[in-house]
């Protein structure tokens, strides 16, 4: 099995395409950085401009932690789509060029193939996630240096101690590995439907378009099914910046205010992963290869 | 024990029979020709062999192994071409080959590519990617692809195709010497009767997912002999009299009419047996060219 996995990672290596999310996220995160860099403080005097009369905020405000939660809520709605790139063209990509027929001929069960190359997919989107959190967060870091995260929520604002911030971007991340890795189980699921490229990963990208869009809308008709619904928790990473207050509304270091809803998501978004592999599975090993 | 063994396979897509109750064995060392016209259902039965696709039913069994439940271990011990050469355009010769070296489960060493690459005539492009490659080139890769991990059975699906005179003749030395020099078992379709005939050992002719005649390429398609067409009033005893008969050998294998393939000087003799038989013949017809006979059983079958 393991050996498999290593020559679908190497085949993702050596296909240009693969490259193009991490430069897209590069350039996306270097425009982003720089934009800020230079006119940063005028952006960030826009944000506190309303609570400029009631609070006096210390320190520097826009720092790499900020930069980063900013660069996150961009980014985290945009990078499915670009994993939906290659995990919407592991199988499908492979009938289109006729070399999934080579492949089943191997001395490998159709299920280890579909495995492997869900393996090596999730792995591709993890270091895609990696090379993200290493712009986003560490290059933030050393271009804007570090100080305690200012969050203006909706109602209310969040003020983390410096020091309080870090494991919170780990666990962020970790989390959106989840949301990420239900995004490629999903294309991958597209991709056994079809011996093309471009349809699987057009269904991948509408699919995540609707589903946005009916856990966005607040009808009850939705809302009864929004729970159930993955993109209702793919940006669930943000309750690691939700901390529990004591009674004299004084932020309690190392808590999160809603533990159970990250925990409820990462069950809803596990669900689906093992849900989406697991028909791509069956829909694999039922197949005729015609291509 | 026959190497491939097949049983009343019939494959449908939905309301096409692709492929209509057929059978046949292939012996170990052997070249079997499987010769149809395109379209008539070759593809669909080696995507059948190489469980690409799965038979609506019938039975397949290789190395005396069912291939459904032991797949793995048989895929092993076979190398294939299907239909087609596709590659993947961003790999060289050589990391194709040693991809699916890896892929065989064998220990490959570097010479032994090498030696694949020199077999096609593809040694001197090893460093070149794919998608740099000519059609014939791309064929020639993909036959090394189905050779290198050393199958003791290779199936080649119309493996000269888009191959130049030159090309066609390298591909043809090959395969004999798989067979000849390797002890390979071979199965190579075509729709070219003259390619086939000119390295198969055993036959099989289908039409319109039918078998419609099998046997040995010398018997079957031996210019220096006639193939005759029987009719009779009782066709059914007359075919259960040659089978028992010293024209047993040069009987062929077919769905409708009798058709034997024989010297030219024992017409008369068997023109002689079957009247001893006292079955009234309505006709004994000649079919000689070898290109009509596929064509007109072929035409029959339609």
């Amino acid at each position: 099995m393991w050996s498999i996995i290593q020559i679908e990672l190497y085949k993702i290596y050596k296909r240009p395409r693969t490259y193009i999310a991490f430069g897209a996220i590069a350039a996306l995160i270097w425009v982003i950085q720089m934009g800020l860099k230079i006119d940063g403080e005028a952006y960030a005097a826009f944000l506190m401009k309303d609570i400029n009369n009631t609070l006096v905020v210390d320190g520097k405000v826009l720092n790499g932690y900020l930069i980063c939660y900013i660069l996150l809520q961009l980014l985290l709605v945009h990078v499915p789509l670009l994993v939906a790139l290659i995990a919407a063209d592991m199988l499908s990509g492979e009938a289109n060029l006729g070399t999934l027929r080579l492949l089943f001929t191997t001395p490998y069960s159709r299920t280890q193939w579909v495995l492997a190359k869900f393996i090596a997919a999730s792995i591709y989107t993890i270091l895609l996630l990696i090379w993200l959190a290493a712009l986003a967060l560490f290059l933030s870091m050393f271009i804007f240096g570090t100080d305690d995260l200012f969050l203006m929520k909706s109602n209310y604002v969040v003020l983390i101690e410096s020091q309080d911030v870090f494991w919170r971007y780990v666990g962020a991340f970790v989390f959106a590995s989840f949301s990420l890795l239900t995004v490629t189980a999903l294309g991958f699921l597209m991709s056994s439907l079809a011996n093309n490229s471009i349809g699987p990963i057009v269904a991948t990208i509408s699919a995540i378009v609707f589903f946005t869009i009916l856990s966005t809308l607040n009808i009850p008709l939705f809302n009864v099914i929004k729970p159930y619904l993955f993109t209702t928790h793919m940006n669930n990473w943000k309750e690691f910046f939700d901390i529990q207050v004591t009674d004299n509304n004084e932020a309690i270091t190392g808590s999160i205010l809603n533990i159970q809803k990250i925990k409820t998501s990462l069950i809803v978004l596990s669900v689906h992963i093992i849900l989406f592999v697991g028909a791509s599975v069956i829909i694999m090993k039922k197949k005729d290869v015609l291509s | 024990m026959p190497v491939i063994q097949v049983q009343s396979i019939c494959k449908n897509f939905g309301s096409l029979e692709a492929v209509k109750d057929l059978s046949f064995e292939v012996k170990e060392g052997e070249i079997f020709g499987f010769l149809g016209q395109n379209g008539s259902g070759k593809s669909t039965t080696i995507r059948m062999l190489l469980s690409l696709i799965h038979p609506s039913s019938g039975h397949i069994e290789i190395f005396g192994q069912d291939i459904t439940a032991h797949r793995n271990q048989i895929a092993k011990k076979m190398g294939a071409i299907i239909e087609r050469p596709d590659l993947y355009p961003y790999l060289t010769a050589k990391e194709h080959l040693q991809l699916f070296a890896k892929l065989s489960q064998k220990k490959i060493s570097a010479s032994q590519i090498e030696h694949t690459l020199q077999q096609v005539g593809l040694s001197n492009r090893a460093s070149d990617k794919a998608q740099t490659f000519s059609l014939g080139m791309k064929q020639r890769l993909g036959i090394a692809i189905a050779l290198v991990h050393q199958p003791e059975l290779v199936i080649l699906d119309e493996p000269t195709n888009g191959l130049d005179p030159q090309g066609i003749a390298d591909i043809r030395h090959l395969i004999k010497d798989l067979a000849k020099e390797e002890g390979k078992t071979v199965l190579v379709s075509s729709h070219l009767l003259t390619e086939i005939e000119q390295m198969a050992h055993q036959i099989l002719i289908i039409h319109q997912g039918k078998k419609i005649a099998m046997g040995p390429t010398a018997t079957l398609l031996d210019p220096t002999k006639s193939l005759m067409k029987l009719s009779t009033s009782n066709d059914a005893a007359a075919r259960e009299n040659l089978a028992g008969s010293e024209f047993a050998a040069y009987l062929l294998e077919r769905e409708e009419g009798i058709y034997i393939t024989l010297p030219t000087e024992q017409i008369a003799a068997l023109h002689q047996y079957i009247v001893n038989a006292q079955i009234p013949i309505l006709s004994l017809e000649s079919k000689r060219s070898l290109e009509d006979y596929f064509l007109q059983i072929t035409s029959q079958s339609n």
